[in-house]
């Protein structure tokens, strides 16, 4: 697990001033899937389908030992293995275990950030199995060994030029190959590895208790061939994946798709119930489906947290967000990124090890109007903001001039008084030596104070 | 209308004539205006870092400065949102302040209150671009208010992608994660058409691009909405707004 949040400030600036091309390739694909996401969400009434979601999603969570059992349950029935993880070193354990007793060798992985949260891919490596990443952006970022940059987009920090490049090196293409060149390639060393792979690793959207019923959504079919083509399939899904029932899934197929890609639907949508049974050509002959804590139920337990876990995976909020769109996912140091990892990351790692991530938001509120379970992500930021206050986790500096402020506010002479100071001395050189009114004034030219202030108007009689 | 202006830390100091004119507009449309002179700060600085004793400190004042108002109008979206949206959520269980429900952001106020759209025709042939502020955006919701004024002004109003997009102001936001903030205003300005003016209701997200705006030399000239409504209105706006200078406040 990658622990660079702590220096998002940095990091921040460093892309922003060192990787100008990233930042351009993150704002035009944000920028595009937010707008396809705001012309799917006006096609249907997005406000009812939000709603519904949210209660659906809330029900389930508030009711979530329950769930958990059916869907056991029905796994079980249906010939799936379920097997539970209490944290990250369980659930790799556990895969390991699954693959070192068949003799795997190598295992194909569709995306899943679970994988990533939980470290899978060196805990495989690290017993000589062959991990391959086959979604196409995961697969470009194990060619450079870099993390994903986005939930649903992982190499959205990638220009064109850059994969050309980086195939032409690793993969010999021409350097001047167009796209669909690349997908050629790509697919050509990709079928070859799903033919030899003796396991098919997945995530999974989510899971139905009533029938015990995992279901993929996905773009480019290399799910439906990891959880197909080898003869085992493992499943890991986060206990919060849960839903009800079938019914209800009919609704979040539509409204993940729209609110991820402005798709009505996913191009292929995997609904897997356990392994193949006779007559059936297709499938896995073995099913596992690992359900993964991994602090979840400690952010179930959060008064306000919790909220969070109704979270899709749809990667809208990072789209939405002007503060992502600077940088990509690789600022904020862990795996879950964006608005609405600067609201789960606190609950999953501790609010300490996730410092400053809730500060990293101008709390602008477009990460709310996305997202299709309408999480309050700005008063969830608010939140551990308070909680970091209390807990004594931010600067002293900072904290001595709002308790300042405060004491000026109730005191409107000295107010007046202050404001005045702190307005004049904020458009001279002084100002760059001052706590807050500094920092401000090295990346702008200094505002302009008013020559009288309003006070002082009135007071004369405005005409 | 008897109505209160509630000035805000920022207008106060740095849109000092933009609030003069919120003033002699809302005079101009037949208001009564007062200044409850012990009026200070909203304590948004102090919610938005997470110091709830402090904003409630700040809120409780402010609640008794202006006490006994009819309607209280506010040059910013963002000081009329942390009144009319945060202050019922932070003063829950404490208090049960009466003046979130009389609290007004200034086209809203024009718009919803007064009923007025059509002031004067005294921005005929200016070519504006709207700063959409987040809080009077998606905490009050006032999406076509400012455009509705200007338009009716006779502004034409230059479509601007990224009009909704925050300028990365933020307030606490702008100094603790600089970097960031100051790329958030780059973008927005990469992306503005040829205008006379980028005109906005909220002095934070004003003085945020005119920072980096001037930062980067690139001459775009700032107004708040106050100043270009009060000019707009007509004769009496536009003379005012000759008198002094051409310049953005």
């Amino acid at each position: 697990m990658r622990t660079g949040i702590r220096h998002y400030a940095e990091r921040s600036r460093e892309i922003i001033r060192n990787d100008p091309a990233a930042r351009e390739s993150v704002i035009g694909a944000t920028v595009a899937f937010d707008e396809k996401r705001r012309q799917a969400y006006a096609e249907i009434d997005a406000d009812a389908w939000r709603r519904w979601a949210e209660a659906v999603k809330s029900h389930t969570l508030t009711h979530l030992g329950d769930y958990l059992v059916e869907a056991e349950e029905r796994l079980e029935a249906n010939g799936a293995r379920v097997h539970w993880a209490a944290d990250a070193a369980d659930a790799c354990r556990i895969v390991t275990r699954i693959a070192k007793d068949r003799s795997v060798a190598a295992a194909v992985k569709g995306k899943s950030m679970l994988t990533e949260e939980i470290g899978l891919n060196p805990a495989l490596e690290a017993e000589g199995i062959g991990v391959f990443e086959t979604d196409l952006g995961e697969y470009i970022l194990q060619l450079l060994q870099e993390p994903p940059a986005h939930i649903l987009g992982p190499a959205i920090h990638k220009s064109l030029a850059q994969v050309r490049e980086t195939f032409a090196h690793i993969l010999g293409t021409e350097p001047e190959s167009d796209p669909d060149t690349l997908a050629r390639v790509a697919r050509r060393e990709l079928r070859a590895t799903f033919m030899h792979a003796d396991m098919g690793i997945t995530g999974g959207n989510f899971l139905v208790a009533e029938t015990g019923t995992i279901a993929l959504i996905e773009n480019e079919g290399n799910i439906r061939l990891t959880t197909s083509l080898p003869r085992v399939h493992v499943a890991l899904v986060g206990i919060e994946k849960l839903l009800p029932r079938m019914t209800d899934l009919a609704g979040f197929l539509q409204l993940t798709a729209r609110a991820a890609t402005g798709q009505p639907i996913g191009s292929f949508v995997s609904l897997i119930q356990g392994p193949a049974r006779q007559p059936e050509d297709d499938g896995a002959e073995e099913v596992h489906v690992v359900l993964v804590d991994n602090g979840r139920t400690d952010v179930l337990a959060h008064p306000h947290a919790w909220e969070a876990l109704r979270c899709l995976r749809c990667g809208a909020c990072l789209n939405a967000c002007p503060v992502y769109r600077q940088t990509g996912g690789h600022a904020y140091g862990h795996v879950y990124s964006g608005p609405i990892g600067s609201v789960l990351d606190p609950g999953l790692l501790g609010l300490h090890e996730a410092m400053p991530l809730p500060f990293a938001s101008s709390l602008c509120g477009a990460c709310f109007d996305a997202c299709p379970v309408r999480i309050p992500i700005p008063e969830l930021l608010l939140e551990w903001r308070r909680e970091a206050q209390d807990r004594g986790l931010t600067p002293w500096k900072e904290r001595a001039v709002l308790a300042g402020l405060a004491a000026a506010a109730t005191r409107p002479g000295l107010y007046e008084l202050a404001g005045r100071v702190g307005s004049r001395l904020g458009g001279t050189g002084i100002a760059r030596a001052l706590p807050m009114l500094g920092a401000w004034a090295r990346d702008r030219a200094p505002p302009k104070p008013s020559r009288s202030t309003f006070r002082e108007l009135w007071r004369e009689g405005i005409e | 209308m008897n109505v209160a202006l509630f000035v805000t830390c920022l207008a106060d100091h740095y849109f000092a004539d933009a609030a003069a004119d919120a003033v002699r507009l809302l005079r101009h449309l037949g208001c009564t205006v007062s200044f409850p002179p012990a009026q200070t700060c909203c304590g948004q600085p102090a919610y938005n870092a997470g110091r709830n004793a402090e904003a409630l400190r700040m809120a409780r004042h402010t609640c008794e400065v202006l006490e006994g108002t009819d309607a209280v109008v506010v040059p910013s979206g963002s000081c009329a949102a942390m009144v009319r949206k945060f202050y019922p959520r932070l003063m829950d269980g404490t208090d049960s302040p009466t003046l979130p429900d009389r609290t007004f952001e200034l086209a809203e106020f024009i718009v919803h209150r007064l009923g007025v759209t059509g002031l004067g025709d005294g921005l005929a042939g200016r070519r504006v671009a709207i700063h959409q502020g987040c809080h009077a955006l998606r905490e009050l919701r006032l999406v076509s208010e400012p455009a509705t004024l200007l338009r009716g002004c006779g502004a034409e109003i230059v479509p601007w992608a990224a009009h909704d997009e925050c300028c990365g102001f933020g307030g606490l936001f702008s100094v603790k994660m600089t970097a960031v903030s100051a790329a958030m205003a780059d973008r927005k300005l990469e992306t503005l058409p040829e205008v006379d003016w980028v005109v906005s209701g909220d002095g934070g997200c004003l003085l945020q691009l005119d920072g980096r705006s001037r930062a980067g030399g690139m001459g775009v000239e700032f107004m708040h909405l106050a100043t270009a409504l009060w000019r707009g209105a007509g004769d009496a706006g536009a003379a005012a707004g000759q008198r002094r200078s051409a310049g953005a406040r």
